[in-house]
């Protein structure tokens, strides 16, 4: 069996009392999108924050491609290849939509220290920033002020930034968050193609888009992971049709 | 943004040919505004680096222009009464170049700015408005405190410095040497604002952490942008220093900080030009004003008011419109 590109090992998160994450392990697979779900308050975004480095576990292992990153910080993940999407989209509302893929892709390159060199100039840099808006079908928009874009567009950008990282694995918080039917349609299809080139732990609410999209599905309740396995699997626990799912599902 | 452009073209323009105008009518004394002018905008264009680029509001600025200042007066004052500057664990003697000096101002400065950096840039917001004004306000009682060089009386320089192939006492063409290096660090400015640098510090200020999620390191990123921003006042300090051959605290000030940011806003933060508007208007008020009122700062705060309030891009916000930054 191959090794998981991304995982956690008994990873374990207290706020005073509350147990946000209590001993989850995760794994993530080549070619796999891994979903996360779990009701508000389930310990989701402190997972996810513990995975990315923004927040240190108080016990347990972040694990990528094998490697120990538990200690390290968000900069060192980044480049090493966890790429992540935010819940609330953190971009440059006032640059363009290139600027913030070319803020990407110099980030990929790590070449922020050239300082009279214009970025425009910089074909490389250009044609990796354009590659990820195309396959976004932000490219018309390249030339946008990011804060004039709609929010499904905004979203869009958030995955194109990441693309342009060329990572070794996807981390996206809600990515389907405030898109319309048709928007969470194609941002699903587009998703869906996206696993091979890097896995994704896809933390997201659209159930539609997870029973779509995910090859496996870790149910997390209060901090602690009820239940792995596939959707069908997912979808007749009793278990997680109690703590989660309802009965319609 | 080509009306920008334009703006910024019109604007050098006026502040060359208004000194050629005077050198032709025989007014010196219109240099002299000009060539200050010159200088203040130089200091505002480094503080625009770290606020307009970089998002620091830094209220502590003074430093390096005093550092800049200071380095011109102690090499100045050594080299006119023939004492070495200090002797032990080697000589090193005082000059009147004004290119040495200028080197010694940036070091200076440079180095004044990557150690307050370094301490500032732990803190955010209005923390680290207050420790850079902490800073400014040590390197002010410092140099009060410094008798050796003035004390609180500050130090005079009898002579302009030399600059090679020019009489630096002609006052146009201090104006001159002023107005050359005005130019090329705006030209720095805009080469490093489309930069990649200049990108991701944009971006660091907006959103640091989507700067962090693509490997890149907002506070390094930070620090560069402080200490380019104190070498360029810093050099600004010892034009400023020769200009009125003379140093003293005030160059340290917290209301030189203040007057340094008010040129950055009045003119527009993070407009290219915006700090040499600022500054002019700034020396404009101050020689119309001046002369009428000692409290003449009550309309320049009442028009820094009208900026703050109805035109959020300072002047040059309001000639040439919103833009998109650095495009």
């Amino acid at each position: 069996m191959t090794d998981p590109i991304l995982a956690t090992h008994n990873l374990q998160k207290s706020f005073g009392a509350l147990k946000a994450t209590d001993n989850v392990s995760i794994d993530l697979y080549p070619g796999e999108i891994h979903a996360v779900i779990g009701p508000n308050g389930a310990g989701k975004s402190t997972l996810i924050a513990q995975i990315c480095g923004e927040l240190k576990p108080d016990a347990g292992r972040v694990e990528l491609l094998g490697q120990d990153f538990t200690q390290t910080s968000t900069l060192t993940r980044a480049k090493a290849g966890i790429a992540r999407t935010f819940q609330i989209s953190a971009l440059a509302m006032e640059d363009t939509v290139l600027q913030n893929v070319l803020l990407g892709a110099v980030g990929a390159v790590g070449s922020p220290w050239r300082f009279l060199r214009p970025v425009f100039a910089d074909k490389a840099l250009h044609s990796r920033a354009n590659d990820a808006l195309q396959r976004v079908g932000l490219k018309d928009d390249a030339a946008r002020r990011t804060s004039d874009l709609s929010h499904g567009q905004r979203r869009q950008l958030e995955v194109a930034v990441a693309l342009t990282l060329e990572p070794k694995a996807f981390v996206m918080d809600e990515p389907m968050a405030g898109l319309g039917a048709e928007g969470s349609k194609t941002l699903t299809s587009f998703l869906d193609g996206l696993r091979d080139e890097a896995p994704i732990l896809l933390v997201e609410h659209d159930m539609d888009a997870v029973f779509a999209l995910a090859d496996r599905i870790s149910v997390l309740v209060y901090g602690q992971i009820i239940e792995t396995g596939t959707v069908d699997q997912i979808r007749s626990s009793k278990a997680v049709r109690e703590a989660y799912l309802g009965s319609d599902t | 943004m080509m009306r920008e452009r334009y703006l910024n073209g019109l604007v050098l323009l006026l502040l060359f040919t208004v000194p050629l105008w005077a050198l032709i009518n025989d007014q010196p004394f219109t240099i002299t505004l000009a060539t200050r002018a010159a200088i203040f905008a130089l200091a505002a264009v480094g503080l625009n680096i770290a606020l307009g680029l970089g998002g620091l509001v830094s209220l502590g600025h003074a430093a390096f222009f005093g550092i800049g200042g200071y380095a011109m007066g102690i090499l100045a004052y050594h080299a006119q009464t023939y004492t070495p500057v200090m002797e032990v664990p080697f000589v090193i003697d005082g000059t009147k170049s004004m290119p040495v000096i200028w080197l010694v101002a940036m070091v200076t400065s440079g180095l004044a700015a990557l150690l307050i950096g370094l301490l500032s840039l732990r803190t955010t917001g209005v923390y680290f408005i207050m420790i850079t004004l902490a800073f400014g306000q040590m390197f002010y009682f410092f140099s009060i405190s410094w008798i050796a060089y003035g004390g609180e009386d500050g130090l005079s320089i009898y002579i302009r410095n030399d600059f090679p192939g020019l009489n630096t006492l002609v006052p146009i063409n201090f104006f001159a040497i002023c107005f050359t290096i005005l130019c090329l660090v705006l030209l720095i400015n805009g080469l490093v604002a489309r930069s990649p640098f200049g990108l991701a510090l944009n971006a660091a200020r907006q959103a640091p952490q989507r700067v962090q999620t693509v490997g890149l390191d907002p506070q390094r990123l930070k620090l560069a942008a402080f200490v380019l921003s104190g070498v360029i006042t810093g050099l600004a300090g010892a034009l400023f220093a020769d200009l009125n051959r003379f140093v003293s605290p005030t160059m340290f000030s917290w209301q030189t900080s203040g007057e340094i940011m008010i040129f950055v806003i009045l003119g527009g933060t993070a407009r290219l030009c915006g700090p040499v508007v600022g500054a002019v208007v700034f020396v404009m008020l101050e020689h119309a004003l001046g002369g009428l009122s000692e409290y003449w700062h009550i309309y320049l705060g009442a028009l820094l008011l009208l900026v703050v309030l109805f035109a959020r891009g300072g002047l040059v916000g309001l000639i040439a419109g919103r833009g998109v930054a650095h495009d």
